[in-house]
């Protein structure tokens, strides 16, 4: 749930802040919700990417339904993407989500309690206590 | 916290960002995290199949609200109640739909091409600024705003598109500022001054050969050249009809004593090579005809001005209509006003008129300061002006030009390269001259009969048009209209000396003296680019006239009878090949084909068979044409290439009237040969060597003609973006040919009006309205086009407001 909850706030979040900053606010939104929401890095990772990389394949999916694709075959062809919709949809889909990926991994980093450093000389006596 | 992993991880996040908000090289010359972002980059400029294009703004500066009907080919009908209002909404609807294109054109005039395109457009720029095409431009906006209306009204237009522009945020700038990592600019009255010089340029700068013609002398006797390059041919039907009478010419110019010493002998090659040269294609047609010619008993205008094809047009459709009545045609985005069109009274054409407008003189500069010349028999000090180019990813480069008594030294040691030795040619041009083409335009979209047309067109400059014209009341006229040189004989066909000014300019020819002709017997009018005029015409008039295509029309004009606007839209689109009509015969008596390979066999029979029309499917006219081509090349290249650069290959027309009357010239024999060619054997050898060319073709399955030429219209950035382009179109038709189009060159509007009570006009143009490549409407005409079919164009009255045929309104408040 809380996993499900962090994918849709970080989504929302880049959304508004996308209609007023550039393109760059989806880390900020991703790096904001991780704060807010601690994971593990891993599901921070996860989260941020998924979020951005559902809102930028929702949202270019939706504009380029509405247009025919006439565009965005155009543009896969000027980028070396055979022409295909699709992959300049994953293409855009993975872009935004590498930046939201990284920005809410990075924001994990910075609200987890410091990880105990492993005492070996001592694991067994300390096991066995 | 953990700061090690906080750390190397922000550095990575932040690495990625950065990477993503610069441009990564050619490959990827946009910042991709801005262009791929839905919110933010193209994605945005991905317009929905069923966009509205309803809406309002307030423009401050607008004295009454604006109403703007959009049909459903995007066409806007404009109604505004005042002409002020009228063309500040032109220039808002002309950025809406165009304003990248507006953008680049006029950088691209003003030598700014690399702020956009980078250090491959520098040779470019440079190129546009020794020719003083800011100069010209300053030169125009002088005048255009020296006259209270004119100023008015270029004001309300540049309001219109700077609205336009302000009402933009980065995420809905045009797609190519995208994809160039660009942003648009302001508009400006210099702007539109900029565009007129641009069509200035690809209208007359192809007219004149004085660089090449100085070095065909070289080679050529003065005969020979005169039979080379002569521009009277014996088959030219001239616009003005033949017999027609010309008083003699008020202005007489006087060859200088030494004409013939300093001038017309001892010709030095000129090693500059012309880059940028426009298209020698660039022409046009149009005609008239009369009521005595038409089944209705109404005159029919028609005109296909050719062009380069772009996407977007260069023109855009548009309905004017204000309190002073409607006009309707094609505009020139970047310009106010219908350029080629009609109103409630008449109809008006444009062709281009192909004159030697432009000469250069040899400059002697004191030392390589360049800022003194001798004239006169002193050192004059020449203006230096130091032209800024800026190099987007590059560093800015400088470019110094020197203003002489005739102009920019265009060339010189270090332009267009440095290997071109010591001459200095400055460029006198009549572009140079201060004048305000518009005014002739908003007179004609207003004009009511003749006398109105004759006073519109009466101060237009440049580039020199053929103007036809037809009105309601059943008159037809052409007018050959331009500011022209009056030369003496052979003034300005080569580099002139410079040294003082004898060989100036020493007048114009009277403007009630250019060529024109008015209600002729014979019912009709037309114009094709040919010389307007026979030899009985009093002046010198150099040029790089077209004849075929006058032929053709002529031709087929003078055998219709009671003809209506479906048979005017066929001839539009009329593919027969008049040329090779003419000279067929004789190229197959010529032939000896017992010299022919196989396979030039094959096609010669090909080109027997024929039925001369130069369709897409047609196979023979590839193989004509091919032939033709090697057979000027037989013909001529043993000759121009003595010199370097080589000497410019004679127009085909001359060919053809070799062929036709002169079975024994000097040019068919091969000079490095010990043996003399007949016209027999080059006619024979020139099939052979096209034959090996024809067989690779038909290897390819490429013989048919519109496979062969593969007929294209790209994106206004070329091979930057392929897949913008609409490639391998199934048209035929050659630059001789009616409907002329070339590779990726033709007749980019077609326009017929019946002048009827209720005026009945067609049009069509291969692209569409809207200059944005994820927009329906950005090649939507093409297909209409390459069937040659024609939209009904509508024009519009206030009071079809609630018409099914409009699909959008814009609101333009004060």
């Amino acid at each position: 749930m809380k996993k499900i909850l962090c994918v849709i706030l970080t989504a929302f979040s880049a959304f508004v802040l996308g209609e007023y900053l550039p393109w760059w606010s989806v880390a900020i939104a991703a790096f904001a919700v991780a704060l807010i929401i601690n994971q593990a890095p891993g599901a921070a990772f996860m989260c941020g990417f998924l979020g951005i990389a559902l809102l930028w394949i929702g949202s270019s999916s939706w504009i380029n339904h509405l247009n025919e694709s006439i565009l965005s075959e155009r543009i896969a062809s000027v980028l070396p993407l055979q022409g295909s919709s699709i992959l300049l949809i994953l293409l855009t889909g993975i872009t935004g989500g590498l930046t939201g990926g990284l920005s809410a991994l990075s924001a994990s980093f910075l609200g987890r309690p410091k990880r105990e450093r492993v005492d070996y000389q001592n694991y067994y006596r300390n096991k066995m206590k | 916290m953990r700061p090690i992993p906080f750390l190397l991880s922000s550095i990575v996040t932040i690495g990625l960002v950065y990477i993503l908000n610069n441009p990564l090289g050619d490959a990827i010359p946009m910042p991709l995290g801005t262009f791929l972002s839905p919110q933010h980059g193209f994605w945005q400029n991905a317009e929905p199949a069923d966009a509205d294009f309803s809406g309002s703004l307030d423009i401050p500066g607008l004295k009454d609200k604006v109403d703007i009907f959009i049909d459903e080919r995007l066409v806007p009908h404009i109604f505004a109640q005042n002409e002020e209002d009228l063309y500040t909404a032109q220039g808002y609807v002309h950025a809406k739909f165009r304003l990248f294109q507006m953008d680049l054109q006029t950088r691209a005039a003003a030598g700014r091409a690399s702020e956009f395109a980078g250090q491959k457009a520098i040779d470019f720029d440079r190129s546009q600024r020794r020719l003083g095409m800011v100069y010209a431009a300053e030169n125009a906006l002088t005048e255009m705003e020296k006259d209270p209306l004119s100023k008015k009204i270029y004001d309300a237009y540049t309001r219109g598109v700077n609205a336009y522009i302000q009402s933009l945020t980065p995420g809905k700038w045009p797609l190519e500022y995208k994809l160039l990592n660009a942003s648009p600019e302001k508009w400006s009255n210099l702007r539109t001054a900029l565009l007129l010089k641009m069509m200035a340029k690809m209208l007359t700068g192809g007219s004149d050969n004085d660089l090449g013609y100085t070095n065909a002398k070289t080679i050529f006797s003065d005969d020979a050249f005169d039979r080379a390059y002569q521009v009277i041919p014996d088959s030219l039907r001239p616009i003005v009809p033949k017999g027609t009478v010309f008083p003699a010419p008020a202005v007489k110019p006087v060859a200088p004593a030494t004409a013939d010493s300093l001038y017309l002998s001892g010709f030095k090659p000129v090693a500059f090579t012309e880059n940028y040269k426009p298209n020698p294609h660039n022409g046009s047609n149009n005609w008239a005809l009369a009521g005595s010619k038409t089944l209705s008993g109404s005159p029919i205008l028609a005109n296909d001005p050719h062009l380069e094809l772009s996407l977007p047009s260069i023109w855009f459709e548009i309905q004017l209509t204000d309190n002073s009545g409607t006009s309707y045609g094609a505009s020139l985005p970047g310009s106010p006003f219908v350029i080629s069109g009609f109103n409630d009274h008449i109809a008006w054409g444009i062709t281009n008129a192909q004159r030697d407008v432009k000469d250069y003189f040899e400059i002697r500069f004191k030392d390589g300061k360049k800022d003194a010349y001798w004239y006169k028999g002193a050192w004059e000090p020449a203006n230096l002006r130091i032209e800024e180019i800026k190099v987007k990813g590059g560093e800015t480069v400088y470019d110094t030009v020197a203003y002489t008594a005739f102009g920019p030294v265009m060339f010189e040691a270090g332009f267009p390269d440095k290997t071109t030795g010591n001459r200095n040619l400055a460029v006198r041009w009549i572009g140079h001259e201060g004048s305000d083409e518009g005014v002739t335009f908003y007179r004609l979209n207003r004009a009511k009969n003749y006398g109105d047309y004759v006073e519109a067109i009466r101060t237009f400059t440049c580039p020199a048009q053929n103007f036809i014209f037809a009105s309601k009341t059943g008159d037809i006229a052409v007018w050959q209209q331009g500011k022209f040189p009056a030369r003496w004989n052979k003034q300005g066909l080569f580099v002139m000396p410079g040294e003082d000014d004898a060989y100036q300019w020493q007048g114009y020819i009277p403007q009630n003296e250019n060529p024109h002709a008015v209600n002729p017997a014979r019912g009709f009018l037309e114009s094709a680019n040919q010389r307007p005029a026979d030899a009985a015409y009093p002046y010198y008039i150099p040029g790089a006239y077209i004849t075929a295509r006058g032929i053709s029309i002529e031709q087929k004009l003078e055998k219709i009878d009671k003809a209506t606007p479906e048979d005017i839209r066929h001839l539009l689109n009329d593919y027969d090949n008049v040329t090779a009509r003419a000279i067929r015969p004789a190229l197959i008596r010529l032939t000896n084909e017992k010299m022919l390979d196989e396979n030039a066999k094959r096609y010669l029979d090909m080109v027997k068979k024929w039925d001369l029309q130069a369709d897409p499917g047609s196979q023979a006219q590839t193989v004509y044409q091919v032939w033709m081509d090697s057979l000027r090349a037989v013909v001529w290249n043993d000759e121009l290439l003595q010199v370097t650069p080589k000497a410019p290959m004679p127009d085909e027309q001359v060919l053809v009237e070799l062929l036709l009357r002169d079975s024994t010239s000097a040019f068919y024999d091969n000079i490095h040969t010990p043996e003399r060619e007949t016209v027999r054997d080059v006619v024979t050898a020139a099939m052979n060597k096209a034959s090996g060319k024809l067989a690779a073709a038909e290897n390819e399955g490429k013989l048919e003609w519109s496979k062969f030429k593969n007929p294209s219209i790209f994106h206004l950035l070329k091979d930057a973006l392929p897949s913008f382009a609409r490639r391998g179109l199934p048209v035929g038709g050659h630059g001789n040919t009616i409907n002329a189009i070339t590779v990726n060159h033709g007749p980019s509007w077609r326009m017929l009006v019946h002048l009827t009570k209720e005026t009945e006009a067609y049009g069509v143009y291969p692209a569409g309205q809207s200059g944005n490549p994820g927009s329906k409407y950005y090649d939507n005409f093409v297909d209409t086009w390459v069937k040659g079919e024609m939209y009904r164009l509508w024009i519009m009255r206030k009071e079809d407001a609630g018409d099914s045929r409009v699909k959008w309104t814009m609101a333009l408040n004060p």
